[in-house]
Order: structure tokens, then C-alpha cells, then sequence
């Protein structure tokens, strides 16, 4: 049995986040366990992309404190390959006029935060992005601060950082069981067992499954969504292109691929996680309707992973009221990746009893008991 | 050492010998070294490179090349232009 301060479940970009803040404040003596390679679950399947155009306050003023790290988060953890940081904004496409209303509300609700969005008309959206077709456009908009960075390199970065602070990565190690007692947490793996006061569930679409191993029902649940790349072309596209109306999202990597996905409101919870043909058809159709100029570039890779969907796509950032000690970091519906930095920092200010960044109270498991929610509603 | 920065494993990403010795020093699986650095991400989808990358892990590791786990391959093998595939529409899934 290995003593630990703290055990973290869940290699991917929240759980190395947590790590490396943890590791770099309190206590360095911190695991994290990982069922398969780092990035391997929902973090590696991700769009790559990271957006401050939110709906609600709590999406909005995570994802302004999140990207503001994240810009210069290659220098914070001396990570010299870079993360592939590319801001050519977000082009969020208004088709109808509830859309559009919907949307200058938004833009209302970002400019008071602090967020420079702005409504664009067709003609404009269309200099943002000239590939565009605008047939049927309302309008859209756009902040120029939004943009792509690389999943796999920021989530290595992560780890790679918080082990030299004295943190242990160890990956194709399955937690298998949990045992409390005590305030104590006996976490048995297909490795070693550790123990530990602390624990964090940061599995992703498994947050439930790992959390119902200490006796706990979590609003989580995974949902299947699909997602392929093109081969690298030259620079064509700024901006990501992002449309709710059409379930659809693209845009150009700085490698030069094209990243794109849809979502499917019929796709039944679950971690179904293979890819399907219709989607590739779909997905081109819409693809090609909306930027015709793709219609030449080929297609080399198409996957799946999950969304780790909470009731009002928002994330739950907490402690099991049942299990002291036990954490819960997870529910990010869509948008883990691009908040982790402000996650990970939340996390460690969490559990350490210090003063946090943001009130945890938006966060919190108890949100969910009576009060009515505010639902985010711009997730593709 | 010259001679590893003249051999190309990964025609689509130019990643050498070189580079993947480096990439070894710091990566257990070719799974990993594909996250890392794009090993069989382009367009020849790891046909050309994945089994020399395998070879060279195996060495590298002191391992039989037969226990070396290959990356997921993934739909639609063959690049397909993106126009060609929203021109299929047979009204069935």
C-alpha cells in the first residue's frame, strides 16, 4: 500500500491540471491514475478549440480566466514544443431570427463581463471567413480572442510539469475499487494500492461509474459525438466556424488539417464510442454546404468520444457531500478542455481550503436541488 | 546520428529517426508517440510508417516486436475527398 496526499482519477486535461496545481502548492505528494495513455479519453477526442462566447455567466467568466492562462501556458510550465496556439476567433452563425436574438443577448451578457464579442452581419462574417456561404445567413458572431490549441501537447505539458514538481503520472492502471474509511480512501488498482485523504474523480464520461464506487449517484452521464480531420492544406480559414442551427463546427488547425464535428440531439447516453458512416456523410454535406471550397480536401480520420454531460451543461466542481474528501471534477459538457486551466486551479484552491478565483457556489452539487438552473445553451 | 536525421520514418509528418528516438525517451507506447508527434496522423494513416516505428520501439525497449501495440486504425483508411462523400446519398444508412 502506497501513502499519497492526494489521488487523482483520470489522465486527461482536467486531472493533470489538478495535479500540477495541487503539486505546486500544497502538497507535491500527488498521484494521478490513468486507465490508458495520457489524453486517451474524452481530452484526446476532443475539437481542440477554446471559446470566451458563452451563454451564462458561469461558462462565461470560467472560460475568461481559463483562456487568459492559457496564452501563456507554455512559458508557466516550461513546455518548449509550445501548444500549437492558434486565435483566429470563433464565427458563432445566426440562421434564424430566434438565433439572433438569442445571440445579441449573449454578446450583451459576454460585453459585460469583460469579453469583447460583437454581432456580425452576413457581409461581415463572410470578410472573417471567405470561404463562407452566407445563403440563408441572419448573421453571426465573433471574438477574435477565441481559437485552437493542441490537446495531446497541453495535457503532456500538464503532467509533464507537475512531475517535476514531485507528482506521479501513472498510466494503463485501472482504478478497480474504492474502500473509505476513516476519512481514508483505499483505492485499489490493476497496479498498486494507494491511500489517500483525497481523492478526485476526474473520469470524464466514467465520472459517475468511478464516483458510484464510494456508494454515489452523480447527474453525469456520457453521450457519444463524432468528429474527423482532413489531410493539412495551406491556410484557408481563420476563424472556427460554429453553427447550433446545423449541430456543426470547423476549423483549421495551425498544422493545417481541418477539425470538424456534429452533434446528433437523437444520440442516445452512453460510452458508445465508435464511429459511424452516417455521420461521415452528414457531416460532409453540411461541411460543403457551408464551406464549398472543402469539397476537394480529403478526409483521412474520423473518430468518437463523449461528452461528460450535468443537467445545465455547466461543470460540477465539488466535494461529495456523503464522502468528505472525495472530489468531484467533471459534468464539463463539451468544454473540459478549453477551461482546464482555471479547473485545475479552482480544484487545488478547493481542496486546500484556500480563497478561490471564482464563487464555487456556480460549481456546486447543490445547485441542482430545487432551484431552477440556468441552462447554457450554445453546446454543438 | 547524422545517419538518423537522414532517415525518414513518417513521409507525411518528416518525422526522422532522429525524432523518434526522441520521442522514445519520453513516450511508453506508439499510441503516445502518435499524440506527441503526429506519427501515422497524415495521410497515409501509419500504412508506411507504423510498422518501422514499431520496429524501432522494439529496440529501443529491448522488446520482441510482436508485443508492440499499434495505434487504433480509424474509418476511412482510404483518404476520401470531403465533395465525394456528401454526394453519397442512397436514402439508407
Amino acid at each position: 500500500m502506497i501513502r499519497k496526499e492526494a489521488g487523482i482519477i483520470g489522465g486527461g486535461i482536467t486531472g493533470c491540471a489538478i495535479a500540477y496545481h495541487l503539486a505546486r502548492r500544497g502538497p507535491q505528494d500527488v498521484v494521478v491514475l490513468e486507465r490508458g495513455h495520457l489524453t486517451s479519453g474524452a481530452t484526446g477526442r476532443c475539437g481542440a478549440g477554446f471559446r470566451h462566447q458563452w451563454s451564462t455567466e458561469a461558462n462565461c467568466l470560467l472560460a475568461k480566466h481559463a483562456i487568459a492562462r492559457l496564452m501563456s501556458l507554455a512559458g508557466e510550465l516550461d513546455f518548449p514544443r509550445g501548444l500549437e496556439i492558434k486565435t483566429g476567433g470563433y464565427l458563432i452563425l445566426a440562421h434564424t431570427d430566434e438565433e439572433a436574438a438569442q445571440f445579441k443577448k449573449n454578446v450583451a451578457l459576454q460585453n459585460r463581463l469583460g469579453i469583447d464579442s460583437r454581432w456580425v452581419s452576413p457581409q461581415e462574417a463572410r470578410e472573417i471567413a471567405p470561404l463562407l456561404n452566407t445563403a440563408g445567413l441572419v448573421g453571426g458572431t465573433f471574438c477574435g480572442r477565441d481559437g485552437h490549441a493542441n490537446p495531446f501537447l497541453t495535457t503532456f505539458a500538464y503532467a509533464r510539469a507537475a512531475e517535476r514538481l514531485g507528482a506521479q503520472v501513472i498510466t494503463h492502471t485501472e482504478v478497480r475499487h474504492i474502500e473509505v474509511a476513516n476519512g481514508l480512501k483505499t483505492v485499489f488498482t490493476t497496479g498498486e494500492t494507494f491511500q489517500t485523504p483525497v481523492v478526485v474523480d476526474a473520469a470524464g464520461g466514467e465520472t459517475a461509474a468511478i464516483a458510484s464506487l464510494v456508494g454515489a449517484s452523480l447527474p453525469i452521464h456520457p453521450v457519444r459525438h463524432q468528429i474527423l480531420v482532413t489531410e493539412p492544406v495551406e491556410p484557408a480559414l481563420d476563424p472556427m466556424v460554429l453553427s447550433f442551427h446545423l449541430h456543426l463546427y470547423c476549423q483549421q488547425t495551425p498544422h493545417g488539417s481541418f477539425i470538424m464535428g456534429l452533434g446528433d440531439p437523437d444520440e442516445p447516453p452512453g460510452m458508445n464510442i465508435n464511429p459511424g458512416w452516417r455521420f461521415l456523410r452528414d457531416m460532409a454535406k453540411k461541411a460543403t454546404f457551408l464551406l464549398p471550397a472543402l469539397a476537394r480536401v480529403h478526409v483521412v480520420r474520423q473518430w468518437a468520444g463523449v461528452y461528460d454531460m450535468s443537467p445545465d451543461s455547466q461543470p460540477i466542481l465539488d466535494q461529495l457531500p456523503q464522502v468528505p474528501g472525495f472530489y468531484v471534477a467533471a459534468g464539463f459538457s463539451g468544454h473540459g478542455f478549453m477551461i482546464a486551466p482555471l479547473t485545475g486551479e479552482l480544484m487545488a484552491q478547493l481542496i486546500l481550503g484556500l480563497p478561490t478565483t471564482l464563487p464555487m457556489d456556480m460549481f456546486s452539487l447543490s445547485r441542482f436541488a430545487g432551484r431552477p438552473l440556468h441552462v447554457e445553451a450554445s453546446v454543438v | 546520428m547524422n545517419k538518423d536525421k537522414d532517415t525518414v520514418i513518417c513521409r507525411c509528418e518528416d518525422i526522422t529517426l532522429y525524432d523518434l528516438k526522441e520521442m522514445l525517451s519520453e513516450c511508453r507506447t506508439l499510441d503516445e508517440v502518435k499524440r506527441l508527434g503526429r506519427l501515422g496522423m497524415g495521410p497515409c494513416q501509419g500504412r508506411t510508417c507504423l510498422a518501422l516505428a514499431a520496429q524501432v520501439l522494439a529496440r529501443e525497449q529491448g522488446r520482441s516486436a510482436d508485443g508492440i501495440v499499434l495505434p487504433a486504425s480509424r474509418p476511412p483508411v482510404v483518404p476520401i475527398p470531403l465533395g465525394d462523400l456528401a454526394g453519397e446519398d442512397t436514402g439508407r444508412d
